[in-house]
């Protein structure tokens, strides 16, 4: 298979005010495939997460260093635009956070955003980020009610809809399916597969089954440490390090 | 352990004692704040209410009390509010975003903070002697409505500043990441999704603002604002008077039939008060439905 790194994170270390976060992180992620990022609570997967597109930035008293490369390009090196970087890095969060607005704004805030403006285009990009997300039939006739209208699991995918209605390259899931019952989960899980033949994606779960189903690699994060990186079925059947055993075994954790 | 049956009742009944005890100071304290509410609306209503009509809304003031009127007072009034809202609410909410959106927790804006707390407790006469020397000497603007709406538009600043702030803190953090995730900058999140949300809070609380400084009379009979106005204010440096200046002449005054006069308008200020307040009360409940939608 043709291998394409696109991700590629070196000596990662990352702080709250006087709390480290991250400890010398170095994994890389290929191009069309689902990373995933396992670890027990407070291990450094959210933070590891979002420092890929640099929305961390926004917490105060948060600082980072060491090389994140997209592509190629250093998205902590001076002069880079992050609101440039968020729109080529899509992210979903943990809870579902639409916008209390109409489902067809909420999808058509980020290309309003990139200045379009012309009625046929947005509802050309609504809809095929609906249907991406695989939420266009349910919602098709109801664009302009209220987002928090939806179920979670709909609001979820809705989220899913408006990262990709601003077309990245990589999406990255922040624990997407927490929120949900097993249903909605099922659905998002599919989702994935499906777009994985479009997108990079790199999602962080609690859920191993869920990582062992969706993911290509696996990455397993202990207090701010990877302690073992490497592809979904090795990690799952046969782990190098006693500590990622014990933990996807679930003798602790 | 075993507690004895008779100690136990005891034990209990004392407690239902002090229960009973804790029970009525509440009710008492609560008469007590209401009571007086009642008996100072009611003492106005006794003096006033006869003298409530269209001809009393309608007239200047007169020397004669039973011709006298407060049409200059209120359109001073509402003019005042409305260019100080001009003034104040623009630069409030301004103000306000700027601390909770961009300033971040610096040194510097914990200065900002603590003087703002401080200068919404200082008391309405010292914006008072502020505006004289400032807006009625220094620029020139005379004992006008604009010299009373910029001087009232300082003392109603900091309580704008503070509550638009608190509107803005109830806007979720999750709200505002979903937009920067999706490449909106600072500006673009605050503008199409934290101030829609925040708007019904900061209007709220802001024309609770302006419905403390409708009754302010210090700050304006500092800056000299007229008691006798004949006429209607005809632009911004018109003289002017405002209701609180109306009602603190007539009741100086030693006719009882001006006594009547301010226990009516009393009851008009109070109305202006209520009607601004059932619109913050609305705002509000708006406000709600919008989140639980």
């Amino acid at each position: 298979m043709d291998e394409t790194t696109a991700l590629e994170v070196h000596d990662l270390n990352a702080w709250y005010g006087h709390t480290q976060a991250l400890r010398n992180m170095s994994l890389s992620m290929m191009e069309r495939r689902i990373t995933a990022v396992i670890g027990p609570s407070g291990c450094g997967k959210s933070t590891f997460i979002r420092c890929l597109n640099r929305i961390n930035d926004l917490m105060p008293g948060f600082r980072v260093a060491g090389r994140v490369l997209f592509k190629g390009q250093d998205l902590y090196a001076p002069g880079v635009d992050p609101i440039e970087i968020r729109l080529r890095i899509g992210m979903v969060f943990q809870k579902p956070n639409p916008f209390p607005k109409p489902i067809y704004d909420n999808v058509a805030f980020g290309p309003r955003l990139c200045g379009i403006k012309e009625r046929a285009r947005l509802d050309a990009l609504v809809e095929e980020s609906l249907k991406k997300a695989a939420l266009w039939d349910e919602v098709k006739d109801k664009l302009h009610h209220s987002a928090l209208a939806l179920s979670g699991g709909q609001q979820q995918r809705l989220c899913i809809a408006r990262a990709l209605a601003v077309e990245p390259e990589v999406l990255l899931l922040d624990e997407p399916c927490s929120a949900l019952d097993p249903i909605a989960t099922g659905r998002i899980e599919e989702l994935l597969l499906d777009l994985k033949k479009n997108y990079t994606m790199v999602i962080v779960t609690h859920n191993m089954q869920q990582a062992a189903r969706v993911s290509d690699t696996t990455a397993f994060f202990m207090l701010g440490q990877l302690v073992e990186f490497g592809p979904t079925s090795q990690i799952f059947t046969n782990p190098r390090d006693k500590v990622t055993e014990d933990y996807i075994t679930g003798r602790f954790g | 352990m075993r507690i004895e049956a008779h100690t136990l009742a005891r034990m209990l009944s004392r407690r239902r004692g002090m229960e009973l005890g804790f029970k009525a100071l509440a009710v008492t304290t609560l008469a007590i704040a209401l009571g007086s509410l009642a008996l100072l609306l009611l003492d106005a209503i006794a003096d006033g209410a006869g003298r409530l009509s269209w001809q009393f809304l309608t007239s200047f003031p007169s020397r004669k009390p039973e011709e006298a009127g407060i049409l200059s007072a209120l359109v001073g009034t509402v003019c005042l509010i409305l260019l100080t809202a001009v003034f104040a609410f623009p630069i409030g909410v301004g103000a306000a975003i700027y601390l909770e959106e961009y300033a971040g927790k610096s040194w510097f804006s914990r200065v900002v903070e603590v003087n703002i707390s401080n200068l919404a407790g200082v008391p309405s006469i010292i914006y008072g002697l502020l505006g004289l020397e400032l807006f009625v000497r220094a620029m020139g603007f005379d004992r006008s409505l604009l010299s009373g709406a910029l001087t009232m538009a300082l003392l109603v600043l900091p309580i704008i500043i503070i509550s638009s702030r608190e509107a803005l803190r109830t806007v979720p953090r999750s709200i505002r990441e979903a937009s920067f995730a999706l490449g909106a900058d600072r500006w673009q999140t605050i503008w199409h999704q934290v101030l829609p949300l925040a708007l019904p809070g900061i209007l709220t609380g802001s024309i609770l603002a302006f419905s403390r400084a409708i009754g302010e009379a210090a700050p304006l009979i500092t800056i000299g604002a007229l008691t006798y106005v004949a006429f209607l204010p005809d632009g911004l440096f018109a003289p002017f008077t405002a209701l609180p200046i109306q009602i603190f002449n007539w009741v100086s005054r030693p006719q009882a039939g001006f006594h009547a006069n301010a226990a009516a308008a009393i009851l008009v200020l109070l109305a202006v008060l209520l009607l601004m307040n059932a619109l913050a009360v609305f705002l509000r409940q708006r406000y709600q439905k919008r989140l639980n939608l």
